[in-house]
């Protein structure tokens, strides 16, 4: 009687066990990087918005601060949304006829809110504040990019435990003097780490166990 | 290849069911912003209801809430002391508001201006130097003409911080080197 497996198989058989333990760790592999891609994490993807409004029209070319629009930024977790009466500051004379803000008057006419997309969304079993990062020297563009150069508004960053964690153990990599907060294109004079560490001290940043354990962000 | 199969369904369905549980990232509970179904207008926030006073919030300070003095006109006063660090507060807010339209000196001549606006006067003339605070104050609080009100975007104790800086601004264009101490004068950079 012949034999029913060449004696090939013995090298395919150990290529198969090799073969599954390697395919298990790309799999793993994959799923990892899949769920840090900007796939999962929705970063750099803009959003419809449904008045395609342009943070690179009126922060990149009209120069209007952050905190014009923003208004609660430095005193509240939540940044705020402008309302409609803040478009119309400017929008009742500027493209006063524009079909593009016909959102924006029939919203000031009816009294009905624009329904803006969220952009940036952590998951709500996460605490974030606003006002601490801003008033500890944290920049508007650590953490949401180069907003001026955005026709459409997009996330930058991952928002992933990671990536808080990344800043909350090292900040004095990021941070900078409370009055560069707004600037787009910050350059720091000098060294960072060293104008970091000094800002650090200043403004009474507390140490990374702190700033890492679970509760100061899952409370 | 059974072992395989298995594996990689397994992997699979993990990460099918890790991507699915999104309840606790979506719980039902109102942050602010976010819409509601259940009132007609979908906001969560709603509007305080007529009358309301909040505690705290009687806001009975006349000159503070209004800039309005016992008489009912303008007033002259301050309400709080003038200090370098209202001074300072003043000019970050007046940069923030005002210097779209106003310009960082004052001139009227700002970016949004240039694209059409209409030109709001200089605040260097001297009716607007001659007005009392209380009434740049108002100006700020129900807005002035073509201008719109800044209520909702400023608040009372950063309003009086704006009026204090535009009477710093407009001593600024008035002032001639003898209002400059002399030990700082050096710091002008040849300026006469
Ligand atoms: C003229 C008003 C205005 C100014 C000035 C402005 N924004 Fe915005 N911003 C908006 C509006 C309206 C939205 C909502 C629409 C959108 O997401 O594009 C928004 C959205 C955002 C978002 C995304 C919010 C979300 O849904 O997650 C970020 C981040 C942001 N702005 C940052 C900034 C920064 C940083 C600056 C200053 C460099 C700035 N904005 C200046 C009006 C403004
Ligand atoms: C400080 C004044 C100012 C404010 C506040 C402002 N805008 Fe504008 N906006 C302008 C100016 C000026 C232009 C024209 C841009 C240019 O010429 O570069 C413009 C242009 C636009 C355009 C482009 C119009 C088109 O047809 O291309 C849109 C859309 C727009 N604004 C939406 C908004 C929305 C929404 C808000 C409220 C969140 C807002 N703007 C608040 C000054 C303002
Ligand atoms: C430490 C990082 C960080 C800094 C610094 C920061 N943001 Fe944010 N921002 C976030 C995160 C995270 C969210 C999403 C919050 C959520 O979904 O609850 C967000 C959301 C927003 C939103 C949407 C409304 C809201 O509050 O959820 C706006 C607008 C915004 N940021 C503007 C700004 C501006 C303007 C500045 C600078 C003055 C700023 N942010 C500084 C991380 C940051
Ligand atoms: C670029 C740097 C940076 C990033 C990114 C960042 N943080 Fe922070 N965070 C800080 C600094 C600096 C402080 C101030 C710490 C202090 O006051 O001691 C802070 C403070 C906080 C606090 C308050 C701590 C307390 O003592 O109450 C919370 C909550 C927080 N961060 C949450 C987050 C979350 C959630 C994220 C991610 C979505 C995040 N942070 C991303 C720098 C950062
Ligand atoms: C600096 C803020 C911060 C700290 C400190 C922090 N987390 Fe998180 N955590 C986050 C953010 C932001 C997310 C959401 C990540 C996402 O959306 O992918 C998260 C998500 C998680 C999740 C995932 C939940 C899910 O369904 O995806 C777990 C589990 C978790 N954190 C546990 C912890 C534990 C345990 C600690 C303490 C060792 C901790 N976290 C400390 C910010 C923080
Ligand atoms: C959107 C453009 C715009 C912005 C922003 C703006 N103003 Fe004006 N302002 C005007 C215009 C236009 C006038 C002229 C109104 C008229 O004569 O009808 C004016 C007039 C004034 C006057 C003179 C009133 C008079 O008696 O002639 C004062 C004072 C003033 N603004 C203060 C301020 C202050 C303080 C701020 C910042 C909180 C500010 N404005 C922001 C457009 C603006």
């Amino acid at each position: 009687m012949s034999q029913i497996f060449r004696r090939s198989t013995n090298t395919f058989t150990r290529a198969t066990i090799f073969g599954a333990v390697f395919m298990l760790g790309l799999t793993v592999w994959a799923i990892d990087r899949l769920s840090r891609s900007d796939y999962v994490t929705r970063a750099t993807q803009a959003r419809e918005q449904p008045v395609p409004f342009s943070h690179a029209h009126h922060v990149g070319g009209l120069g209007v601060d952050c905190q014009y629009c923003h208004t609660s930024v430095e005193i509240s977790s939540y940044a705020n949304i402008p309302p409609t009466k803040t478009c119309m500051n400017c929008h009742s004379q500027i493209w006063s006829t524009s079909p593009t803000l016909e959102p924006v008057r029939a919203s000031y006419r009816t009294n009905q809110s624009i329904r803006w997309t969220k952009v940036n969304d952590l998951p709500d079993f996460v605490y974030f504040n606003h006002s601490i990062h801003v008033n500890k020297g944290v920049g508007c563009e650590s953490c949401h990019g180069r907003v001026d150069r955005m026709p459409l508004t997009y996330q930058v960053n991952s928002l992933q435990m990671e990536w808080c964690l990344n800043c909350h153990r090292n900040p004095e990599k990021y941070v900078r003097p409370r009055e560069f907060i707004t600037t787009m294109g910050y350059q720091p004079a000098g060294d960072q780490e060293e104008i970091g560490r000094k800002l650090v001290a200043e403004y009474k940043i507390q140490n990374a166990r702190t700033l890492t354990s679970c509760s100061t962000c899952h409370r | 290849m059974r072992t395989k199969l298995t594996l990689g369904g397994l992997a699979l369905s993990l990460a099918v069911l890790s991507a699915c549980r999104q309840d606790m990232h979506d719980q039902p509970k109102y942050v602010p912003l976010r819409p509601s179904d259940f009132f007609a207008d979908g906001r969560s926030a709603r509007p305080i209801a007529e009358g309301t006073v909040a505690r705290g919030h009687l806001n009975d300070d006349k000159l503070f809430y209004t800039g309005k003095g016992a008489d009912g006109r303008p007033s002259q006063e301050f309400p709080m002391p003038v200090t370098k660090a209202l001074l300072l507060r003043g000019e970050q807010r007046y940069n923030i508001y005002c210097t779209p339209c106003h310009d960082r000196t004052g001139n009227g001549n700002g970016m949004i201006v240039r694209r059409g606006y209409r030109r709001p006067p200089t605040y260097h003339s001297d009716r607007l130097r001659q007005q009392p605070n209380g009434y740049l104050y108002d100006v700020i609080t129900n807005g002035f003409g073509a201008m719109p009100d800044y209520a909702a975007q400023v608040q009372p104790a950063d309003r009086w911080a704006i009026v204090a800086y535009i009477r710093a601004l407009q001593l600024s264009q008035q002032a001639s080197i003898n209002d400059v101490p002399p030990e700082a004068r050096n710091q002008l950079g040849g300026a006469k």
